[in-house]
């Protein structure tokens, strides 16, 4: 699943840097995402993994290097990502009920203008079953708790049926019932051959449900299996290298050399 | 008794008539524009839009007098600018949108009324600033017909990107590129609604049409739909009323309405039932579930 079977990369970085006024928060990825893996994301606060998702969707630019996705496809067929952000900035006081919250999951198909049809809302049915929300269709997402609307938000992402799905933290604040009923859906996604990333502070939960791992601090500490990577001298590592934000910090010369 | 008091006033009288159809397009167009306003946090915005027309339509004035056409344009002008200016200086320097946008206000009200001075009486002043509800002309009643029609069409081709950009404008830049385009159509619309209401009811009170009946809504439904429809209701009512209250007791028409619309909405926040102030005081006991 590495160098040999590149063609079936979901996500590749090559000498990829992102960050903000210049400077990085990710520095020098290089390395694949393969398709269909089930990848954590993991390191100290401030190591750039939030950052890492958000170059992927796009919503960042990066600062020099190239993220590639949809290798192997035939062109013009764009992978679909979904994607979770760490506390999704919805506003909550919006009248809106959580049926009309997911149904936009399936946004790729109706789009701006599309109609939801018999066999759409049908799908829409066992996405709520799938979280366990049945019967809070007309309920207005003002009355959610956090773990239920943790659940709703997933049961867009499984509308969305998207090639990759990026989870942004997707189980802080969430108690041990909805994070176990929310992972057998992160493993069935897995299953079913999707790419997954989620960024992760829990270290048993990623020991026990993420066959891979990349440990960042900035720069990538270590990336592969996990009972590799999650070794207490790599974790330590880690730590040592998230420094303070260096507003003096020259012009880094790695690309130059 | 009633007849007298209700109908006919419109029944005796043309301008009464127009007044009421002005007003109705008026509440028709601004009731869905101020709900959105509303829940996008951005009633305030509202208000100084209206307020940086004001320039515009003065320079309209100045160049051609009481012209419909020339204060038409004038004023788009002046709100399409005044918007762009303001989001532009809350994107690329540090101050926030609201006080960029109150910042441009209060240049545009002061160099408004200013040039509205320079030439015209304090009659024509007070054209422009209350607006000439009672006196509406075919045109202007075209007018404002129009963009009402504008309006709703274009509000239900935006809709479904107006209202995730409301509720989760992150997941909409992940699947769509169609947000900020949405947001610019719909300060457009805000932009020509105010317009509109400035002929009615002025530069000043044009911006009560759409908020005043938004807020009321807001405190008799959860529900985004109910809510439009309540909030062109309660404008419409308010329109036909100010202008029965005005008749009667000599009132000036254009404020009639918004008090009326004001009433309205006092009376929502104390019995409304959804949050109202009277369901505070005497809260029902708790459910078992």
């Amino acid at each position: 699943m590495t160098d040999a079977t590149r063609a079936s990369d979901a996500i590749r970085f090559e000498n990829l840097t992102l960050g903000y006024d210049r400077h990085p928060a990710v520095h020098h990825l290089d390395g694949a995402l393969a398709s269909g893996s089930l990848t954590a994301v993991v390191g100290p606060n401030g190591a750039g993994k939030s950052t890492l998702l958000k170059g992927i969707v796009g919503a960042l630019p990066p600062l020099s290097g190239h993220i590639r996705l949809s290798l192997g496809r035939p062109r013009g067929a764009k992978a679909r990502i979904a994607y979770l952000p760490q506390a999704a900035d919805i506003d909550r006081s919006f009248p809106i009920t959580v049926y009309d919250l997911v149904c936009v999951g399936l946004w790729n198909r109706a789009g701006l203008f599309g109609g939801i049809g018999r066999k759409d809302r049908v799908q829409i049915e066992e996405a709520l079953a799938a979280v366990g929300l049945t019967g809070f269709e007309k309920r207005t997402i003002g009355t959610l708790s956090g773990g239920q609307m943790q659940r709703a938000l997933f049961a867009r992402l499984l509308l969305q049926d998207a090639d990759i799905i990026l989870l942004d933290e997707p189980f802080t604040a969430i108690d041990a019932r909805t994070t176990a009923d929310l992972l057998a859906l992160v493993r069935r996604w897995h299953d079913e051959g999707r790419t997954v990333v989620a960024v992760l502070h829990d270290m048993e939960m990623v020991r026990q449900a993420f066959p891979r791992t990349l440990l960042l601090a900035r720069e990538p500490v270590a990336w592969g299996e996990t009972d590799e990577v999650l070794t207490a001298e790599n974790l330590l590592r880690a730590r040592h290298l998230v420094e303070a934000f260096d507003t003096h910090a020259p012009i880094c010369a790695r690309d130059a050399a | 008794m009633l007849y007298d008091l209700l109908i006919d006033p419109f029944v005796e009288f043309d301008f009464m008539r127009r007044a009421l159809v002005g007003a109705a397009a008026l509440a028709l167009s601004g009731g869905p524009v101020g709900v959105f306003l509303m829940l996008r946090r951005m009633s305030l915005t509202g208000d100084a839009m209206a307020h940086a027309i004001l320039p515009g339509a003065a320079v309209g004035f100045l160049l051609y007098g009481l012209s419909l056409p020339a204060m038409t344009i004038g004023g788009l002008a002046a709100g399409f600018a005044v918007a762009l200016a303001a989001g532009l200086v809350a994107r690329t320097t540090a101050l926030k949108e609201d006080a960029a946008l109150a910042a441009f206000y209060l240049i545009s009200l002061a160099l408004g009324v200013t040039l509205v001075s320079l030439r015209g009486s304090n009659v024509d002043l007070l054209h422009v600033l209350f607006g000439t509800v009672l006196a509406l002309d075919d045109a202007t009643l075209l007018l404002v017909a129009g963009i009402a029609t504008v309006t709703l069409g274009a509000l239900a081709l935006l809709y479904r990107p107006l209202v995730l950009e409301c509720v989760d404008p992150g997941f909409l830049r992940s699947v769509s590129r169609a947000g900020a385009a949405a947001h610019l159509a719909f300060l457009a619309l805000v932009v020509i609604n105010l317009v509109g209401g400035f002929h009615a009811l002025g530069t000043l009170l044009a911006v009560g049409m759409m908020m005043l009946p938004a807020a009321s809504a807001r405190f008799w439904s959860g529900d985004i739909t109910v809510m439009i429809g309540v909030s062109t209701l309660v404008g419409m009512l308010s329109g036909a009323a100010g202008l029965i209250l005005s008749y009667h007791t000599g009132l000036p028409a254009g404020p009639s309405i918004i008090l009326v619309a004001g009433g309205a909405y006092i009376a929502s926040l104390l019995v409304g039932p959804v949050d109202g102030l009277l369901w505070r005081l005497v809260p029902g006991r708790h459910l078992e579930a």
